[in-house]
């Protein structure tokens, strides 16, 4: 299944959820927040919400800055 | 080199109140732009800061060095105040501050309810988009945030943003990155004036544009609460060294305001006693 993952073309196995996808990207173990279609989805909610084809996915991070 | 450490503030001054936390020290430094995350950290030491901004940005997990931030930054030391640097619209700040929140809940930082809130207008001079700041300052804190609001140096729009519910207005003594430091002291103080005209203790910090420690100085010393900086620090030649000047210079520009300043005069005023001076005076 084809969605956007911070920015770029991505496949998911169809019935993701937004947890399965941070283990898939190796970021299991790291602090990260998750975006679907702009809306923040709260790391209690990720393992509840299915991935759909399309969907436009952020994860992100804490980095140096001011 | 060794330089001595001084204690983070003199006990006997107010400290820094935002919100409900409160704080020794009146700087709070950015992590962008270090050499290295060991600098960084021995910089924030020397600087005695206990805030310290982040950005939240797509998974850059490490930095080109293969160092990740929150490895070097001790969670339990600093309270972290995530940013919203990078947003142009209300809308894409409302959505990092909230990327941000999730983030700090799950650290279990308490600078999660917090957030450094920055809508750019454009990306040469990196100056506020004051329509859009206000409308993102007034969606946060209807959402809970405690908003941390850059703004420019413009007294009403400060005024605007408090109003707009803003824990704290943080106007910029000059644009983002440029050193220029206090641009219009004129300015910055009646920002002061207007938004401490209801409670004294509402906390004014500039933010933006230090490039010496003199600069952080000025800002005190017009009365603000605090200072927030990071090219200042992270690009001086010797960022660690500069931060311990940063520190000093907070801590004189405060008790330089509280001590209260002389009146400016036209005419000198000796210092020592005219009555029996031997010399002679010219005119007299």
């Amino acid at each position: 299944m084809r969605i956007t993952l911070n920015g770029q073309p991505a496949q998911v196995p169809e019935g993701a959820t937004a947890e399965q996808l941070v283990e898939l990207q190796g970021l299991t173990s790291t602090i990260c927040a998750v975006e679907i279609n702009q809306s923040l989805v709260p790391k209690a909610d990720r393992a509840g919400r299915v991935i759909e084809p399309d969907d436009k996915i952020e994860i992100v991070t804490l980095v140096g800055g001011g | 080199m060794t330089t001595a450490t001084p204690t983070a503030a003199d006990p006997t001054l107010e400290p820094l109140t935002i919100g409900a936390r409160r704080f020794d020290s009146h700087l709070i430094l950015g992590t962008g732009k270090y050499p290295d995350n060991e600098t960084m950290s021995r910089a924030l030491d020397a600087s005695g800061c206990e805030v310290v901004t982040v950005a939240v940005r797509r998974d850059r997990l490490v930095n080109d060095k293969g160092e990740s931030l929150l490895d070097a930054i001790d969670l339990d030391r600093y309270t972290i105040l995530p940013n919203t640097a990078g947003c142009f619209s209300a809308e894409d700040a409302v959505r990092v501050s909230r990327l941000g929140r999730d983030i700090l809940e799950q650290l279990g930082n308490p600078g999660a309810s917090w957030v450094k809130l920055e809508v750019l207008g454009d990306k040469k001079t990196l100056l506020p988009d004051p329509a859009g700041t206000l409308e993102a300052c007034r969606e946060l804190v209807s959402d809970g945030f405690e908003v941390l609001c850059y703004t420019s140096d413009d007294p009403i729009a400060a005024l605007r943003l408090q109003e707009a519910g803003a824990t704290s207005v943080m106007p910029a003594g000059s644009p983002i990155g440029t050193g220029r430091g206090i641009s219009n002291p004129s300015n910055i103080s009646l920002c002061l004036e207007l938004l401490k005209q209801i409670d004294a203790s509402y906390p004014v910090i500039v933010d933006a544009g230090v490039g010496q420690s003199s600069d952080v100085s000025v800002a005190m010393e017009l009365g603000a609460d605090g200072v927030l900086m990071n090219t200042g620090v992270a690009h001086a030649k010797e960022p660690v060294l500069m931060a311990h000047a940063m520190r000093h210079a907070c801590l004189a520009g405060q008790q330089s305001y509280l001590a209260g300043r002389i009146q400016k005069r036209r005419y000198a005023t000796a210092s020592s006693p005219w009555e029996g001076n031997v010399a002679y005076i010219p005119g007299e």
